[in-house]
């Protein structure tokens, strides 16, 4: 019998179902439907969407410089790889990953080399990290205060890392007792080169080849790249082709004459890694507007610390009392942490702001506070809370009205 | 029996090779491949190449080279690109000037940063002897060496730059909030 036939049956039963769909359904569509798009082998975003990194103005030297995140944008802790905060010294280069080596050199028993496929022979590790410029908030130690989050707090971005532990080949190469740093180069025309304790390279430290499930974009250092969790972000040598241990630091530029902090009395502070708690409320946030009137909002934002998991994270908004807000994804350490909290907007105006609490028990500092210490001719390191003012109008500002 | 001998060996090369040098993923590297790569400089002169160079022979390089960002005297111009030169005193005021001069702690540090990254747009261009001189011409600039003072391996690590005590250790957690 031909009714024996599975697909011609199933049709058979196709027909009728359609069929009475088309009974109970005379009515036509208020607009008829367009036929959509095929599948494609990239995907892109929505031509709606139009959420970008901020790009420094012109200048005769465009190759150093630096992108933001914009945070507001973002949902969740991760950071699209394409909106990756980017930050170099001498232009992104264009890296054949057939080709690129890393050696392993200085204070050990034996040198050796890897390419980026003998480096995927090894067992590789997945783990959710921050990655953040240790100059990100610098102006506010000046008093000159960011507008929005994008530029307040957008040289920092979460992704989820696939690599090496460090530690694995520096095993290889057995390092001898006398190798306290390594001296890491990347393969950026500058040869950008920081001076790390082998403690970190030791620790949780990792070659990355992998972001968000696809290989490091190439201004994340293609093909591969230093991560040093919760350190700052200079350190986390991109394009890396060399470590060097050795029994000291290189003293390097990039760890003499910038990243150090000038403390009131003329004297720099050296070698400060480690990122300290920080926090930041994304929405309601400067540049935005309230999108109705008086009502119930969501207060969001993202925290995180160098140090460890974010533990709390306190919101204001009324300049003097904290209330604890709901932390979506504790657990992470060394990685965003996204914060929520209802809020019921009377209409007036408001200030907001939010201080995150690390698992070391430190608790994030009010400006004052960091300039009383600090002074204003510290740079890097800013994690100083920052703060929103809401306005009867609806618009959320950086500054108080009338200030 | 011998073939289970045999596979029993077979395990335990298997095991050895694990753990062993055989097991091991990097290639060795030879003494050829570090000499190409390695560039780095230590403080205390280690890595420098052979080679020197005066103040009075980096003037015209530094010119030709530097100044077009730098200026001619290192003083740098328009705000945007850094003076090179200047600033002493200046690191305890409210306006501190960060140059070579003021700042940088070390001397080997300004010849290991023109190395890698400098000219700006033609970075690892310079022969050592350039970068020896243009070291001096930038040192002199500042007041720190002679004219004709020697810049080679064994003097640039001796010189003693006048911030060389002006950096302390991290003291963070700096900072107690206030709850």
């Amino acid at each position: 019998m031909k009714e024996k036939d599975p697909s011609r049956r199933s049709l058979l039963s196709l027909g009728a179902g359609l069929a009475t769909l088309t009974a109970c359904n005379t009515a036509k569509q208020e607009t008829p439907s367009l036929l959509g798009t095929p599948p494609s082998k990239y995907g892109a975003r929505s031509p709606h969407e139009a959420a970008a990194r901020a790009v420094p103005p012109e200048s005769k030297t465009p190759s150093t410089g630096a992108s933001r995140t914009p945070l507001q944008d973002t949902y969740g802790i991760i950071t699209p790889s394409s909106l990756h905060f980017e930050r170099h010294h001498a232009g992104v280069p264009d890296i054949d990953p057939a080709t690129h080596e890393l050696l392993i050199h200085g204070l050990v028993e034996q040198p050796l080399v890897y390419t980026l496929a003998d480096l995927k022979r090894f067992p590789s590790a997945s783990r959710i990290h921050f990655v953040e410029c240790s100059g990100n908030g610098r102006s506010e130690y000046s008093g000159n205060l960011a507008p929005d989050p994008q530029q307040s707090h957008g040289l920092a971005s979460c992704s989820e890392w696939t690599g090496v532990p460090v530690k694995l080949l520096l095993a290889e190469a057995k390092v001898k007792p006398a190798g306290k740093w390594v001296i890491a180069e990347g393969g950026d025309a500058c040869r950008l080169t920081r001076s790390i304790p082998i403690a970190k390279l030791m620790d949780d430290a990792m070659i990355v080849f992998g972001q968000n499930g696809e290989p490091i974009r190439p201004e994340q250092g293609y093909p591969m790249r230093l991560l040093l969790p919760g350190w700052e972000g200079n350190t986390n040598i991109k394009w890396l082709r060399r470590l060097n241990v050795a029994d000291g630091p290189a003293m390097t530029t990039h760890e003499t004459a910038f990243y150090t902090d000038l403390m009131p009395d003329g004297k720099a502070r050296q070698f400060s890694f480690e990122l300290e708690a920080k926090s930041v409320i994304t929405r309601p946030a400067g540049g935005q507007k309230m999108p109705g009137g008086a009502g119930t909002y969501e207060i969001t934002g993202l925290a995180w610390s160098g140090r460890g998991k974010i533990q709390r994270v306190e919101v204001s908004v009324d300049g003097k009392t904290w209330k604890e807000a709901e932390l979506q994804q504790a657990g992470f350490t060394k990685a965003f942490t996204r914060f929520r909290m209802p809020w019921t907007w009377d209409g007036g105006p408001a200030t907001l702001q939010s201080r995150a609490t690390d698992d070391t028990g430190y608790l994030q500092a009010s400006a004052d506070e960091m300039l009383a210490v600090r002074g204003r001719n510290y740079s890097y390191h800013n994690n100083q809370i920052k703060v929103w003012y809401v306005r009867a109008d609806g618009s959320v500002s950086h500054v108080a009205q009338g200030a | 029996m011998l073939r289970r001998a045999l596979k029993f060996a077979g395990i335990a090369l298997l095991g050895a090779a694990a753990f062993g040098q055989e097991g091991r993923i990097g290639k060795p590297a030879g003494e050829d491949k570090i000499k190409a790569m390695d560039i780095t400089v230590f403080p205390d002169g280690r890595g420098l190449p052979a080679g020197s160079g005066t103040a009075a022979k980096g003037k015209d390089i530094f010119k030709a080279k530097c100044a077009v960002c730098h200026n001619d005297q290192g003083q740098g111009r328009e705000g945007q690109y850094p003076a090179l030169v200047g600033g002493k005193g200046t690191l305890n005021t409210p306006k501190p000037v960060k140059t070579v001069g003021s700042y940088w702690p070390y001397a080997t540090t300004v010849f290991d940063y023109i190395r890698r990254a400098m000219p700006y747009d033609q970075p690892g261009t310079l022969q050592a002897d350039e970068i020896y001189s243009v070291v001096g011409f930038v040192l002199n600039a500042n007041g720190i060496v002679g004219e004709n003072d020697e810049m080679n391996a064994t003097t640039l690590p001796k010189v003693k730059m006048p911030n060389r005590d002006g950096f302390v250790p991290d003291a963070r957690p700096d900072v107690k909030a206030k709850r």
